[in-house]
């Protein structure tokens, strides 16, 4: 493959791609800082979409006619994209689901039916609650145990605890790759090594870290990632379970309907093949393909340049906040991504939310969907601000400038 | 002073507001009605009077005396304090009857509509149907 030369990485160029960050809220500039809970869609997808439902619509994988197979096609070439952008061994490992959780519950209902009583599931003190409650449901169901590995007051996993937590007994570890509230990067490398050693398979919790930074599942030798397509910059209700192939095929189906099947009668029914047989129903056909016009755009974009430009913005936004009396930084990993928690003395979460969003700024307040981290700080929420990167420098000063004020308002 | 009616006690919010020209001075008023909200003692701050809202706890103590209620409420958000004080400006010394079919227009008319989304989730949406249930157990059948 010939490798393709890329423009270096400029934020002002990026931007002009992405309509949403060019409009006024409440009169003033956007300043999109919410990338942790969905991302803005570039012109392309946007196009895609469009073009998809104005020229191209037709159900998959069943009709005789053009257009059903051109949306096949599509569809599976967008499967294959995304395959080769995680670097997946067959495009037959990659799952279309609806979004991470649906990837999770996937994985919870299909392998949970290979795990037996007294088994135990691993996972962290950092989890956000997808990757918490199926897991939770399917101990109940199969009287599995579920194990926390703790994490100490940066915001890191202690990883002395985790490996005496893991055991023989452990089935699973279901980690998140990078958390969601803190921004902490796991090392999921490693763990998944010292895992497989006691012959546990690992899921990663990927919604936070494929927009993030170059995910290799071959190098990971994670047994399933699981991803949301709305926070990489593609379409809502679309998403990917990748699962090793030999895994898969061992696992029962989780949902039964048309397409997973190869031949049905009322007294027995056998299965399609991968990927087939864990995608029932007519799938997300658009958001599939669409999806795959965004991992596009992303192949065509200089990811280095990117993701420094993150981190950059991550530092210089740390450092103007530091200043700040009172304002605590929740989440301070030596190894961390583009998100930014805090709290301040005295001042609830809520009202400097509603203070920014009154100065166009979009942050998250709240629990993040991480309340027993919530409860592990002793905090009712935090203020979070998450950049992706067409996010700038002068956003920053204008964010921290209004987190002064908001400050000052409320004090 | 001439005792107003609940809507007159709305409109009189709604001319307070218009004053306001932008965003940030409504807020900065609303958040001076918050920190002007008499506390509610600690010990009214119980599970039976929480409203549990996804951000932030709000607290609403109802009590009834000649044929009328008396609201006091306390949160942790100042802003959402802020508007429950506009609530309990318009809902004090009302009979439960009149509380039961009143239209919160002003909220709206106020620009504060977003506050009653779900989303929002500061239990505000929850606090009015609190006041109400507690109107409820004072209606003279
Ligand atoms: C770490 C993490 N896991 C899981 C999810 C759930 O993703 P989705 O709601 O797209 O299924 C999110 C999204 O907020 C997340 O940040």
């Amino acid at each position: 493959m010939t490798e393709i030369i890329k423009k270096p990485f400029n934020v002002r160029e990026i931007r002009e791609e992405f309509p949403a960050l060019r409009q006024e809220i409440y009169g003033k500039s956007l300043i999109y800082f919410d990338n942790g809970a969905t991302s803005q869609k570039p012109q392309i997808v946007l196009n895609a979409i469009n073009k998809f439902y104005s020229k191209e619509n037709a159900n998959i994988h069943r009709g005789v006619h053009f257009m059903s197979q051109k949306a096949t096609t599509e569809f599976e070439e967008a499967r294959k994209k995304i395959q080769h952008f995680i670097n997946a061994r067959k495009a037959e490992e990659v799952i279309f689901t609806k979004g991470t959780t649906d990837g999770i519950n996937l994985v919870a209902s299909s392998y949970g039916e290979l795990l037996t009583a007294g088994d135990e599931i691993l996972i962290t003190a950092m989890e956000h609650h997808s990757n918490i409650v199926p897991w939770q449901l399917l101990c109940q169901r199969k009287g599995l145990i579920l194990r926390v590995a703790p994490i100490n007051f940066k915001g890191e996993l202690i990883v002395e605890e985790f490996d005496i937590l893991l055991s023989k007994k452990t089935k699973l570890l279901a980690i998140t790759h990078i958390s969601n509230t803190l921004g902490t990067i796991n090392p999921v490398k490693e763990l998944t090594q010292k895992a497989h050693a006691v012959g546990a398979k690992v899921l990663l919790d990927g919604a936070q870290s494929i927009q993030h930074m170059k995910i290799d599942v071959k190098d990971l030798d994670c047994d399933f990632y699981v991803f949301s397509s709305h926070k990489l910059f593609g379409p809502t209700g679309i998403g990917v379970l990748y699962g090793k192939e030999d895994l898969l095929d061992r696992m029962p189906p989780y949902q039964g309907g048309g397409d997973m099947i190869s031949r049905v009668t009322f007294e027995h029914t056998s299965y399609n093949e991968l990927p087939f047989k864990f995608e029932a129903g007519t799938p997300h056909i658009a958001g599939g393909i669409c999806l795959g016009t965004s991992v596009g755009f992303l192949n065509s974009i200089d990811l280095d340049g990117a993701q420094k430009h993150e981190g950059e913005l991550t530092k210089y936004a740390e450092h103007l906040l530091d200043t700040f009396e009172g304002l605590q930084i929740i989440g301070e990993a030596k190894n961390k991504t583009s998100v930014i928690s805090f709290t301040v003395d005295g001042i609830h979460p809520f009202d400097i939310g509603t203070l920014l969003d009154k100065q166009g700024i979009a942050v998250r307040t709240g629990h993040h969907c991480t309340q027993p981290l919530m409860d592990f700080y002793k905090i009712p929420g935090t203020t979070r601000a998450s950049f992706a990167f067409y996010n700038t420098k002068e956003e920053i000063d204008l964010f921290v400038e209004a987190v002064e004020k908001s400050i000052n308002m409320l004090k | 002073m001439a005792i107003q009616t609940i809507q007159e006690k709305q409109e009189e919010i709604v001319s307070e507001f218009e004053m306001f020209d932008d965003w940030m001075a409504k807020y900065e008023y609303l958040i001076d009605l918050g920190k002007d909200l008499p506390l509610i003692q600690e010990e009214l701050k119980t599970d039976e009077r929480l409203i549990e809202g996804c951000q932030s706890r709000v607290w609403l103590n109802a009590a009834f005396t000649n044929g009328k209620m008396q609201f006091s409420a306390d949160s942790e958000a100042i802003i959402t304090k802020g508007i429950i004080g506009l609530l309990i400006r318009v809902l004090n010394d009302e009979n439960p009857e009149t509380i039961l079919k009143t239209d919160l227009k002003f909220i709206s008319d106020i620009g504060l509509q977003e506050h009653l989304s779900p989303t929002r989730a500061n239990g505000l949406n929850g606090m009015i149907k609190k006041i109400k249930m507690e109107a409820l157990k004072y209606i003279q059948h």
